[in-house]
């Protein structure tokens, strides 16, 4: 009888505070995890949109296309109107 | 039932009890993790996904800007020679001339000539406007009209003989007035109050 009561003495002043202890961390640390997933969701979906403006660089790669030919058509020219050094 | 027995219950109760209080607010903690963490891997996949075709546009722009380029830097050593365009590329963007040019790298060597001391502003534009500018009736197979040392007597000898040889003693220049000694405009009428005409 006397270790029962000694079993139970160890039980709800050792185990019980330890289990809380060690679940309270537990649980602090998911917690804490919340918000810095949060915040990369935002910065995640920020950086989706930024990067709508993408497919503008299709425009830019026609432009200089064709900027390029211009410049060689007119450098063509040069070639032939200017007499060399 | 003894009194340690149900001391023993009330402990495993009690011990029970905060298991499940805490694993739930654990396993809570956890499904909103998990719904951030979707949330993000769509958001990255949408990245994934928009900036794939990125690196293939941007090297081909980058390709033809390279080429463009080397065709400029080729034709202005070609016409103006690697002095001059280095020259050239230093007056119009000062201290441009140290990066050299892309496919010369001995133009990283040259000391730039100055230039834009020579051809000014005005003189090139004339040039290029071909109205009757003096330094587009120069041969152009000739040799080039920059010279460092008589750059400005050059510029000078471009223009009309009559004052750039500086002569001794050029024509004074005409004195006006109502005292000079000779009156260019001799009328009368000069002074007195204007005719009116009658307008019909």
């Amino acid at each position: 009888m006397t270790l029962w009561w000694i079993g139970n003495i160890v039980l709800l002043v050792v185990v019980f505070p330890v289990v809380v202890y060690l679940l309270h961390g537990v649980l602090k640390a998911a917690r804490s995890i919340v918000p810095s997933v949060r915040q990369i969701a935002d910065v995640a979906a920020a950086g989706s949109k930024d990067l709508d403006a993408v497919p503008l660089l299709l425009t830019t790669q026609d432009q200089v296309r064709q900027t390029v030919a211009g410049v060689a058509n007119y450098g063509g020219s040069l070639d032939v109107i200017i007499d060399d050094a | 039932m003894p009194a340690a027995g149900v001391v023993l219950i009330i402990a495993v109760v009690l011990i029970v009890l905060a298991l499940v209080y805490y694993l739930v607010s654990t396993i809570l903690a956890l499904r909103q993790i998990t719904d951030g963490l979707d949330e993000v891997i769509e958001s990255v996949g949408e990245i994934v996904e928009k900036s794939a075709p990125v690196e293939p546009v941007v090297a081909d722009i980058n390709e033809h800007l390279d080429a463009a380029v080397a065709a400029l830097e080729g034709l202005l050593v070609k016409k103006a020679g690697i002095e001059d365009a280095v020259g050239l590329v230093e007056g119009l963007y000062p201290g441009a001339a140290a990066a050299g040019f892309r496919d010369y790298p001995e133009s990283r060597e040259i000391v730039p000539p100055r230039i834009a001391e020579v051809y000014t502003k005005g003189t090139l534009t004339l040039a290029r406007l071909g109205r009757e500018a003096p330094i587009a009736m120069a041969n152009p197979a000739g040799p080039v009209l920059r010279n460092v040392e008589y750059g400005s007597l050059n510029a000078r000898l471009l223009y009309p003989e009559a004052r750039q040889s500086r002569p001794e003693r050029l024509d004074r220049s005409p004195v006006i007035g109502t005292d000079a000694p000779e009156q260019y405009e001799q009328r009368e009428d000069i002074g007195q109050p204007r005719k009116r005409t009658r307008s019909a």
